[in-house]
């Protein structure tokens, strides 16, 4: 028996002896204390995918390098972001969200709808996140259930938004309530003439706290465990289905946000809004390093890889010479790259399993 | 998914009440007879020029294109997969065929319209063994593979047209979209003969076969030695074929090429029709008359909302909640329950837990102790029991 | 039937006396079978106690039973002198019962840590305590000796080690009761001495450790005590220092005589030996499944494998089927050296192998059982040369008849025929291609008394018309009874080939109990 000799042996133990580190080093401690789902190496490429990105714009444009220019990623992507942070729970359990995309829409509409029907903007936003976090209970349930497949069951759920919008408003409504309007324009200024909005705050907040509730709570070690292996979760006693069917609710609650934030953002409802805007957070979770069929993963990667959809969108923006679409062709590279990538290192996970 | 064995005896030749299949054509008869009794002038057709005119004939015009790729669709479903790119690829052939055409010296000429065409589908077919590879040799997801070309293959569409919308006269290929043969529409009329063709091809050949079996049992079907990786491939061929054909369609109907919203989401309008057909995503039995009746349920909803005159904002939560109601009737656990209450008590097998292989009959029980009327009756309406949960956990 | 078993020696040491778990009367039916039947068990504290038993004994169903998988329709299990009813494993768990599977029942994605404490993480203000949840994990790997980095990912580890992680897990619940469903099946020797050392440890504080093992040297160096089960039945219960091997191999073999037919096994004119063999292995093996072995293979005979499970029996027979890839060795057919990677590079050798697993491996339930007889000959035309429908049909039909399939249906689902009627139809798909060598691997086990005659009695059929036969089969007197060469297996090796003629029951039972020791 060679149980010693399986260990790569690295630093044992970090805590424990603290000498002088450099910042680098801490932030890799960091990583790998945080890593539940060890990847911690994906999550580094996609890292330093976001640095060569940035720094070969800044190279190319001059303007490129502006500070506000890496803060306005945030700034433009905030509801992406939050809807990235729902899809990283969902597809950690080795599910899909296909609905968050038209639950943005819904959010705007009913958020447009009756903020112009005079009620009082909490109240509103308080309703919004209570429909989207129920629909995503509804989907949950049929998931674990009736089980029902999550691509079919988020399919109908997607069907099913869009629908409520157009029930309520098909034209286009544009949101004139004092608080929203205030909160939209009304920015941080950060030193050095740059400046971020109370939306990117909020995503950052809702980061944060998908961050705490992955590696410090049970329900987040069962998001996991559920991912590894559902069979070996429900051997083990965990309650796999109710936290099946949180991660559709917390995906809803993230769906009807980033709804909101989106609202924040364009200061409009309309039936149209975010079509597609699934795909780029389930494109941003693959490529922040998180394996679809579940299991691994981590929400800084998803927050890194909606950085690297946005730096994409920046650089051919700011080259006159390159047409809108090359974005998509971008990111299908990328994402095509990643799965590759990741077949080949479960391929070889697998065959040590 | 786990299996879950038709709870029905097959001998018996009467209606299978089971089937999906079934209760698709009931929903759609249901429909058509609503139509009747609402809109007594739905089935009126009239002729006109020598062409056939009215509701039935436009909702079959109108299913055709997502009918044609259901068609692919059902296969590539039966092998356990899935293409969520045959929008993309669709928006490619008609933008590949309409370049051409404008680029060409004589734009109207027969003979350009068919190197359009060709071209067009031999792009399609390209893009489909990409696909097949990324599936069947690389080994990955069906999901994700066509992820990737769903995601860049607008971008490549745009590539192709320039970002512009590009409208071309050519009668020739024109008539692929607004054509009439023997009085029918000629979309309609192609659809049908790629029906026969795959009819044909899944029955005629051992194709049909194979793929069940391949979908049933991967792993059965390579220890009889079925070559399940180039049947893989070729299904993935196939699918973009239909939408290389059913984009050549949408784009001549309406004589442009729209690379951004040609067949935007009529990959998911065809996964429905599939699955509203009875074919599990699960893969294995497959029913290609389902998918026919899946994409006329579809289309027709949309044709009746429309001809009831109720508002438009309606017709997409109408199609919404009764594809629910579809997809509910057709949850395993309420199909269990239902076929128990008319036929008995019988054996439901649960999702079987993966057991170890090397310990024969004691290790592979059909049913686990648990009586199945209670763990199906709970299911529904206790959702947080956490009894439920574990035991759900613990059995799959 | 519980009662004939002498239930009085107590535990060995010095613990209490009372036993642990005490499960009596235990039924479980499943649908057309009674996977047990009035089965009883008695743990005591600080013994390790060896469950066995064959293919079908019952072993599994009476685990799951104890660790609340599997709901019993009848008996009652006491645990700590409380009687229990468990629901759900969680209940069981609750109960201090832990159970270690042998497919390792853990989250790969997770670390050790993570896995150890998974579902009872140690929490500081609502929120997991990382810090302590790491200490408590080193704590438990250092009870058990275990020199492993708490912090690293599961999957990365061999299974041997991840197994010894999932002990710490059951000692970190503090269990009372620990079962290991065989734990070893995967193992090489110096892991199962790691294991082993674990298990003794933890037997000597106290816990009761039930095992699961088909290696019987591994049963007699671990365990105090042995519960044998056979067909569902409870046999014996004994002290395994008074229990010899024989014994033990013949109760669970079980020495019932059969009530099929005599077969006239001498109506089959065997092949002059000295002829090539229609297969020749040499040195064939593959790591962590079979030791290289030469096996020959004579047309017109049944070669029998005999050996208890996990003796490798199995997995010499995938390797000549291509179902897996061998590691080392070479194969010649008919004298050639052929290379034999995949399933179909078999096939066109004129190779048949139907699967032990026949639910995972052979049925293709979706299937009629016509597509499914026709399947492997339609896999070999390739799929667009149809077989024409009125040559299908006529071949489906004869098959049926000849295999007296039931019901003679060929439009059935698969899936809704018996077991042994499965088995036919898979026999069919093989015999429509005409094989020159064909592999059985357990064709009866599972199926009732008349198909398993039936199927006796093609195999020597066949043979006859010069067909050459692998047969592998749990129960020896049947590979005895049909085959006219015996390999001897014996954790994954051989250990003797005999000639079926002069070879007695009483001899096999001896090698595969003692191994070549005799000799």
């Amino acid at each position: 028996m060679t149980v010693s000799d399986t260990r790569p042996a690295p630093a044992p133990a970090p805590e424990d002896t603290a000498p002088r580190r450099t910042a680098a080093q801490s932030a890799y401690a960091w990583l790998r204390r945080t890593d539940t789902g060890s990847s911690t190496f994906s999550v580094l490429v996609t890292a330093v995918l976001l640095v060569v990105l940035f720094g070969a714009g800044s190279a190319r444009y001059e303007n490129f390098g502006y500070p506000q220019v890496a803060l306005n990623l945030l700034v433009d992507n905030a509801h992406l972001i939050v809807l990235a942070v729902g899809m990283t729970f969902v597809i950690l359990t080795g599910g899909i969200d296909l609905s968050s995309g038209a639950v943005v829409a819904l959010s705007t509409v009913v958020t447009a709808s009756l903020l112009e029907a005079g009620w009082p903007a909490p109240v509103v936003i308080v309703l919004v996140l209570a429909i989207g976090s129920s629909l995503g209970w509804a989907m949950g349930a049929a998931v674990h259930h009736l089980q029902l497949q999550p691509f079919i069951v988020t399919l109908a759920g997607m069907f099913l938004a869009r629908g409520l919008c157009f029930v309520i408003s098909e034209p286009s409504i544009p949101i004139r309530d004092e608080l929203f309007t205030g909160l939209a324009q009304n920015v941080i200024e950060l030193p050095g003439n740059t400046y971020l909005t109370y939306g990117v705050v909020i995503a950052l907040v809702v980061v944060a706290v998908a961050v705490y509730v992955l590696h410090r709570t049970r329900f987040g070690r069962t998001v996991y465990a559920i991912g590894g292996s559902e069979q070996s979760a429900g051997l083990m006693g965990l309650a796999v289905g109710r936290t099946k069917v949180g991660v559709y609710v917390i995906s809803g609650f993230c769906s009807a946000l980033g709804g909101l934030l989106f609202s924040l953002y364009i200061l409009s409802g309309w039936s149209l809004h975010a079509i597609g805007l699934e795909l780029d957070a389930i494109a941003a979770v693959v490529i922040g390093g998180t394996l679809l069929t579940g299991g691994r993963g981590l929400v800084v990667g998803s927050l890194l890889g909606v950085l690297v959809l946005g730096t994409i969108q920046s650089l051919i923006s700011f080259d006159g010479g390159l047409s809108s679409w090359w974005t998509k062709i971008t990111i299908g590279v990328l994402l095509l790259v990643f799965v590759v990538v990741q077949r080949v290192t479960t391929r070889r996970d697998r065959s040590v399993t | 998914m786990p299996e879950t064995p038709s709870p029905t005896p097959t001998r018996r030749r009467r209606v299978d009440l089971s089937s999906p299949v079934v209760w698709a054509a009931a929903a759609l008869l249901a429909l058509l007879l609503f139509n009747a009794v609402v809109n007594p002038g739905f089935f009126g057709l009239r002729i006109q020029d020598g062409h056939l005119f009215g509701s039935p004939v436009d909702v079959l015009k109108n299913s055709a294109p997502t009918l044609l790729i259901a068609v692919g669709m059902t296969l590539v479903i039966a092998t356990r997969g899935i293409d969520l790119s045959v929008g993309a690829v669709l928006a490619i052939s008609g933008s590949v065929a309409f370049t051409i055409i404008e680029g060409s010296s004589d734009p109207t000429s027969t003979g350009t319209a068919v190197v359009a065409i060709l071209t067009a589908l031999a792009v399609g077919l390209l893009l489909g063994a990409w696909n097949g590879f990324l599936v069947s040799v690389i080994g990955i997801q069906p999901i994700i593979a066509t992820l990737v070309l769903m995601t860049a293959g607008r971008g490549l569409a745009m590539l192709v047209t320039d970002g512009q919308i590009i409208t071309a006269e050519s009668p020739a290929f024109n008539w692929l979209g607004g054509g009439f043969v023997l009085g029918l529409p000629a979309q309609v009329v192609l659809t049908l003969a790629v029906l026969l063709l795959v009819a044909a091809l899944t029955r005629r050949t051992a194709l049909g076969t194979l793929i069940e079996a391949v979908g049933t049992n991967p792993e059965a079907a390579r220890l009889a030695g079925v070559r399940s990786r180039s049947i893989t491939w070729t299904v993935y061929v196939f699918v973009a074929f239909t939408a290389a054909v059913a984009g050549l369609m949408t784009t001549a109907n309406v004589s442009a090429a729209d690379a951004n919203r040609a067949g935007l989401f009529i990959e998911l309008d065809a996964i429905l029709a599939v699955v509203i057909g009875g074919t599990s995503l699960a893969g294995g039995r497959y029913s290609l008359t389902g998918t026919v009746i899946g994409a006329l349920i579809l289309q027709t909803l949309t044709t009746t909302v429309l001809t009831m005159g109720v508002p438009d904002e309606y017709i997409r939560l109408f199609k919404a909640v009764v594809i629910i109601a579809v997809f509910l009737l057709q949850a395993p656990r309420i199909r269990a329950a239902l076929s128990r209450r008319r036929g008995g008590p019988r054996a439901v097998t649960s999702p079987a837990v993966p057991v170890p292989p090397v310990d024969g009959a004691d290790a592979r029980p059909l049913t686990p102790a648990v009586p199945a009327p209670a763990r199906a009756a709970d299911g529904p309406s206790s959702t947080s029991d956490s009894s439920v949960d574990s035991d759900q956990g613990a059995l799959r | 039937m519980t009662t004939a078993v002498p239930l009085t020696a107590p535990a060995p040491g010095s613990g209490p006396t009372a036993p642990v778990v005490e499960m009596s009367g235990i039924t479980i039916e499943f649908p057309g079978v009674r996977a047990l039947d009035g089965v009883g068990l008695r743990l005591f504290p600080g013994e390790v106690h060896a469950l066995m038993g064959e293919n079908g004994a019952g072993k599994s169903t009476l685990i799951k039973a104890l660790t609340g998988v599997y709901r019993y329709d009848a008996g009652t299990v006491t645990v700590a002198g409380q009687e229990q009813l468990f629901g759900v494993p969680a209940d069981a768990q609750a109960a201090g019962i832990s159970t270690v599977y042998q497919e390792v029942n853990l989250c790969p994605n997770l670390t050790v840590t993570e896995n150890i404490v998974l579902g009872r993480e140690p929490r500081k203000r609502g929120s997991i305590d990382a810090r302590a949840s790491r200490a408590r994990a080193r704590r438990v790997l250092a009870e058990l000796h275990l020199d492993l980095d708490p912090g690293s990912i599961l999957g990365r580890h061999p299974i041997a080690v991840q197994q010894l992680v999932a002990i710490a897990r059951a000692v970190d619940t503090d269990c009372k009761v620990l079962v290991l469903d065989e734990p070893t099946s995967s193992l090489d020797a110096g892991e199962v001495a790691e294991l082993f050392r674990v298990v003794r440890e933890l037997r000597d504080r106290g816990v009761a450790i039930l095992f699961v093992s088909h290696f019987l040297d591994q049963v007699y160096e671990i365990s105090d005590r042995m519960t044998v089960l056979r067909n569902g039945r409870l046999v014996a219960e004994h002290r395994t220092a008074d229990l010899p091997r024989l014994q033990l191999v013949q109760e669970m073999i079980g020495r019932e005589l059969s009530t099929l037919e005599h077969l006239d096994r001498a109506a089959a004119q065997p092949a002059p030996t000295d002829a090539v063999p229609r297969l020749s292995a040499r040195g064939l093996g593959r790591t962590g499944a079979i030791s290289p072995t030469d096996l020959d293979v004579h047309a017109g005979r049944v070669t029998g494998l005999a050996g208890l499970l996990g003796s490798g029996r199995t997995e010499l027979t995938r390797l000549l089927f291509g179902a897996d890839r061998a590691s080392t060795g070479t194969v010649e057919v008919d004298g050639k050296p052929v290379r034999l990677r995949t399933p179909r590079a078999a096939i066109a050798q004129g190779i048949a192998f139907c699967s032990e697993d026949r639910k995972g491996e052979g049925v293709v339930g979706d299937l009629t059982v016509r597509d499914n007889v026709l399947l492997a000959l339609q896999a070999r035309r390739g799929w667009v040369r149809r077989i024409p429908k009125k040559t299908g049909d006529e071949l489906v039909a004869k098959y049926i008849a000849a295999l007296d399939v039931r019901p003679a249906d060929p439009n059935a689902l698969l899936r809704n025929l018996s077991g042994g009627n499965q088995q036919k139809v898979l026999l069919a798909r093989w015999l429509l291609t005409e094989p020159r060598l064909l592999l059985l691997d357990e064709p009866t086990r599972g199926i009732d008394i008349g198909a398993k005659a039936q199927i006796q009695a093609l195999v020597s059929q066949l043979a006859a018309e010069g067909m050459s036969v692998v047969f592998v089969s749990a129960e020896l007197e049947e590979v005895l009874r049909i085959s006219d060469r015996i390999t001897v297996l014996r954790d994954r090796r051989t250990v003797a080939d005999l000639d079926g003629r002069d070879t007695t029951l009483d001899d096999v039972v001896d090698l595969i109990a003692r191994g070549g020791d005799r000799a």
